[in-house]
């Protein structure tokens, strides 16, 4: 128990490294920007934070969105947020963006683009990985 | 008859089920997240080139534009708004929305 309590006080707690997974595309279902929201939240608590972007989540840094037409909130701008939560470790993989036409300079923000064997290695190094 | 698509070529086969049983001079609208599929590069671009002949492909620019993808849309698809999409429904006698 007290070792629980210093952890929790001292600000000296477990780092534990975090992936958040995302494949899904922005606006057709709510999974993009829940999952951002829940980054957001996890910057609260000093973790080692990854954000992964795979398959259709590529689409959700796609730059130069205007949701004015649909009428939802664009959240696209909100990824350019994370650097000041210190959430940093963006990753997009290539075959992924390849598949959709895509290149780096199609995003909102700096990324690591990694083929999926390094991809792989880096969920296979994390001690959670939630998806979205 | 109006062939309806509102899911990514990339994360299911609606649009692969809507284009196999879409019979020539069939229009064909896609929406939400199928809209990625009339964008250039893309994996599924080819798929509705192909299909392009035989059928009216339209896309809705609303979602193009919240997507950021209306500056990539394929030659030959026409873009309509909800005015539009309106049109269409009216315009054809049944309606398939391949959900």
């Amino acid at each position: 128990m007290s070792d629980m309590m210093d952890d929790m006080e001292g600000g000296e707690g477990v780092v534990k490294k975090f992936m958040f997974v995302n494949r899904k595309a922005p606006h057709g279902t709510v999974y993009a920007l829940e999952g951002l929201e829940v980054v957001l939240i996890s910057a609260a608590f000093d973790q080692d934070v990854s954000m992964v972007f795979t398959d259709d989540g590529v689409y959700e840094l796609i730059k130069g969105m205007n949701t004015k037409g649909i009428e939802v909130k664009d959240f696209s701008k909100t990824y350019r947020a994370l650097e000041g939560y210190d959430i940093e470790k963006l990753y997009v993989e290539k075959t992924s963006m390849d598949a959709r036409g895509l290149t780096e300079d199609d995003l909102i923000v700096d990324v690591t683009v990694l083929d999926s064997a390094e991809m792989a290695s880096l969920m296979a190094e994390q001690d959670v990985v939630i998806s979205f | 008859m109006l062939h309806i698509v509102n899911k990514s070529a990339t994360e299911r086969n609606s649009l692969e089920s809507c284009l196999r049983m879409a019979t020539k001079g069939s229009a064909v609208l896609l929406i939400e997240d199928a809209v990625y599929a009339v964008t250039s590069g893309g994996e599924a671009a080819a798929k509705i080139q192909a299909a392009m002949p035989d059928l009216q492909i339209y896309a809705l620019g609303p979602d193009l534009e919240a997507r950021g993808m209306a500056g990539r849309v394929l030659d030959g698809v026409k873009l309509v708004d909800y005015g539009g999409f309106v049109d269409l429904v009216t315009e054809h006698n049944t309606c398939q929305s391949w959900l």
